[in-house]
């Protein structure tokens, strides 16, 4: 396949690939995104290919390896076009039935189906599960249409068309003038507008200019971009191509972290056949334009997501960041005017020139247009990456989407926005969900990390947990972050250890308000918010901790006590048996009795007690009962039987 | 521009702190110097400004010099912000002259915080200096954030630096950190592997 030299031979092209496929030929799409590969995505492709050649249906079904469309949770998922019927949790067992049943007689395999947990229906189709119901898939969507490592698969369903577009059909500002209308906002944390931002870089007087993606995605339980780039490589690359085309950029870079194997691969592959067929490279489409892209692996360092350490490690030198007093988009790389974008904002860009501002913008709230990809993660039923317009309420997305909390547990908080983000209790859970109102209520939107807590959670180990993660990723170039992190962390780790002193809780402002207002790049400057959002929605918490040292959630281990009720232990020996210390003491017939010296606070107990008898008991703040007399201690059954 | 009150005329391409300095007006500073390209990392040089009608504090040594700009070198913001960072290093050098005259200045209690005595502020002065005026690169920081710290390259230490030793007088906590990790990188003895990162504890 040569270079594809103008607009026409981009849709002959196109055509013939569709003459080609019959859209009533069966289908088989099983997602190989990450998420799915661990539980065993490929083997079930593998048996899919092994079993349709042993049936001899080469020539009538298709398979196909497509990223993640997000429901992690019962994963692997296989997708059967043309009907779409989704089976969920596929082993490669399930395979010569689901070959046999669905795809030869043409029934659906029930027991594979999605059964919802609360009218008990099962349901047959990918958009009637009630995950999926309620979600907008603008971007994500094509992910389980298409093989993320084929760019005729990307063509078949239109892709590259808004690149045509751009190219052919309109000027480079008509295309900034259509993303500024479209006032997309940057997807990676910021929000700022990517038309703004472009704009600025298109008129710095600096010819060489340069475009880049941003794939350094280093929030913990945060995987939307790596979805994005893994699942549907060439909508990045044609957003990037076409904005590289406004700014008037002749060179970009995708700076990708290491970690993210697949996404390395598939982007460096989609770049490659976007150079063979002419989307990339010299006088594109015979435009006159050329764009180079080369892939920058990041080597594992959290702050280099953040823009000024990201093109500081991209020139070569440590990531660190450095003072922004001048935008980057002024003066970025190597002093060079420079658009940094976020992967979810660049797969944006070919909707909004195919379908125009005008369709982008009907989705959203005032100041947030369009839709956010979240990854909706915690003690939440449905874990998966979700895409909603921006303004659902977060009780929708936790709710409707998410199947609430597992367990039968109350919700607590929800923390947005990755570690620096904030976490919002329950009474706000109708908070639209857009760049200004999260921002409002404390934490932010950051790229899109949503982690739901129940009432087990402690919210102040929560502080702590992601103090303690941004202690750990602080390049340690400035000293509000550096040492001011370091002395929170400090003091959050003690009072979790019930040696939190008064006093501490103002210390703790203080250092917060130093970090914001001294720090020298946005992971400082925000990295105090796990704090600030927590004590301003549950003060109570720390202060039960630091005045009766007690752990409301009973989740700090040094806090909390475990206890076995004398007159409910049945002296069954479980717990006797399966505590790894042997700190139970106790027989048969014997009440069993913890020894508080040895317990180390594990749980087992309290998870391997029999729930008829559920005898022991969590308990802080107060002291453990002083164990039962000795002679008390035998359980004479009968006697218990006639009370 | 105003400073403090003061109008200041800045030259091209002047950061604020070189603007007061040049009107001599006095900021703190613990990882500036006249002959370094700006690094921003201490934040003791932190000042207010106000220009198009809003207030905010910028690190001056950094920070441009634009017309018609407002700077405030003092504020009760400003000192907060410059105490709290003066008792977060002095928990690492509680003797450094230089920490406890300006300590005095801003009421820092150098008890504040739990002492972790490692002497270096990581100012980068030695690091810079070695590499941006000297081009030896006979020092450098290793690892990251909270773990980082100064070492000698002993293959570069164990040639350049017994001539040189510049940088001893730039280091805010009295050379103690530069002086002492010369010396341990030049007696664990040349280019053999003997860039292991020992610690305090060992001498």
């Amino acid at each position: 396949m040569g270079r594809l030299k103008s607009p026409g031979e981009v849709t002959k092209f196109r055509q013939e690939i569709l003459s080609k496929r019959d859209s009533n030929t069966p289908c088989i799409s099983v997602c190989v995104g990450t998420g799915c590969l661990a539980s065993g995505a490929s083997e079930v492709l593998a048996a899919f290919k092994t079993e349709i050649a042993k049936q001899g249906l080469n020539a009538e079904v298709d398979t196909k390896g497509t990223g993640c469309p997000g429901f992690c949770e019962r994963g692997p998922v296989v997708v059967i076009y043309p009907e779409e019927i989704c089976y969920l949790q596929v082993t490669p067992g399930d395979v010569p039935e689901i070959i046999t049943r669905t795809i030869k007689e043409k029934k659906v395999v029930d027991r594979l189906l999605y059964v919802d947990p609360n009218s008990g229906e099962k349901v047959t189709h990918e958009s009637e599960i009630p995950f999926y119901k309620h979600q907008k898939r603008n971007v994500i969507g094509n992910n389980i249409k298409i093989d993320s490592q084929s760019i005729d698969d990307y063509l078949a369903v239109g892709g590259y068309s808004a690149l045509v577009k751009a190219l052919t059909q309109m000027t480079d500002e008509q295309v900034l003038a259509e993303v500024k209308k479209s006032n997309l906002r940057g997807r990676g944390g910021g929000g700022f507008p990517a038309g703004r931002k472009w704009e600025g870089s298109r008129k710095a007087p600096e010819k060489i200019k340069y475009v880049l993606v941003n794939a350094d995605e280093g929030d913990p339980g945060a995987f939307m971009d790596r979805a994005l780039l893994e699942g549907n490589p060439h909508s990045v690359l044609e957003g990037l191509v076409i904005g590289a085309y406004a700014v008037g950029s002749h060179q970009g870079y995708v700076y990708v972290r290491q970690e993210y194997p697949l996404a390395v691969k598939n982007i460096n592959l989609a770049i490659q056949q976007a150079e063979e067929y002419g989307f990339l490279g010299e006088n594109i489409l015979g435009t006159g334009f050329d764009f180079t892209v080369k892939v920058h692996k990041g080597a594992g360092a959290f702050v280099c997501g953040e823009s000024t350490a990201l093109m500081t490690a991209l020139e070569g030198r440590v990531g660190e960041p450095r003072p922004k007093y001048i935008r980057s988009n002024i003066r970025g790389l190597w002093n060079r005017p420079t658009v940094l974008n976020n992967v979810e904002t660049w797969a944006n860009v070919p909707l909004i020139i195919d379908k125009g501002a005008d369709w982008f913008t009907r989705l959203g709230t005032e100041g947030s247009k369009g839709t956010k990809i979240f990854s909706l993660v915690g003690k939440i039923t449905n874990t998966g990456l979700v895409e909603v317009p921006m303004g659902i309420t977060l009780k929708d997305i936790i709710y409707k989407i998410g199947g609430g909390i597992p367990g039968g547990k109350k919700f607590k908080a929800v923390q947005t926005g990755g570690p620096s983000g904030g976490c919002i209790p329950g009474e706000l859970l109708d908070l639209p969900v857009d760049f200004d109102e999260l921002t409002k209520a404390g934490s932010m939107m950051g790229s899109g990390g949503m982690i739901v807590m129940d009432e087990d959670t402690c919210m102040v180990d929560v502080a702590r947990y992601f103090i303690h993660f941004l202690t750990d990723e602080s390049c340690g170039k400035c000293l509000p972050c550096r040492e001011g992190l370091r002395q929170m962390d400090r003091i959050l780790t003690h009072i979790t250890e019930g040696k939190g002193k008064e006093g501490d809780i103002a210390i703790l402002e203080e250092l917060s308000e130093t970090a914001v207002e001294a720090s020298l790049c946005a992971l400082g400057k925000t990295a105090p918010n796990p704090f600030l959002s927590t004590i301003r929605y549950f003060r109570d918490e720390y202060e039960a901790h630091i005045k009766e040292k007690r752990c409301p959630a009973l989740s700090c281990k040094a806090l909390i006590s475990y206890y076995i009720d004398p007159d409910k232990c049945q002296a069954c020996m479980i717990c006797l048996k399966k505590c790894p210390v042997e700190a139970i003491d106790g027989g048969k017939k014997k009440i069993h009795i913890i020894n508080q010296e040895k317990c180390t606070r594990c749980g087992t107990c309290i998870e391997v007690c029999p729930t008829r008898f559920g005898a022991v008991k969590k308990i802080s703040g107060e002291p453990v009962p002083s164990p039962i007399p000795e002679e008390e201690r035998m359980i004479d059954r009968k006697v218990k039987k006639n009370e | 521009m105003h400073i403090d009150g003061k109008e200041v005329t800045a030259g091209e391409g002047m950061t604020v702190l070189e603007a007061a300095q040049s009107a001599g007006i006095f900021i703190p500073t613990l990882c500036y110097h006249e002959k370094l390209e700006p690094f921003g990392g201490c934040r003791i040089c932190i000042v207010e400004v106000e220009s198009r009608g809003s207030t905010r504090l910028v690190v001056s040594c950094v920070y441009p010099a634009e017309e018609n700009l407002v700077v405030r070198t003092r504020s009760e913001k400003v000192n907060k912000i410059r105490k709290t960072l003066l008792e977060l290093l002095l928990a690492h050098a509680p003797d450094s002259p230089q920490l406890r005259e300006l300590a005095l200045e801003y009421g820092a209690n150098k008890d504040r915080f739990e002492k972790e005595a490692s002497f270096c502020i990581h100012c980068g002065l030695c690091v810079r200096y070695c590499a941006e005026v000297k081009k030896k690169n006979a020092v450098g920081f290793v690892d990251r954030g909270i773990r980082k710290e100064i070492s000698f390259i002993p293959e570069v230490a164990s040639k350049e630096c017994n001539n040189c030793k510049e940088c001893f007088p730039l280091c805010p906590t009295s050379y103690l950190q530069a002086a002492f990790v010369l010396t341990e990188a030049l007696a664990s003895g040349g280019p053999c592997g003997c860039f292991t990162g020992q610690t305090f504890e060992k001498v």
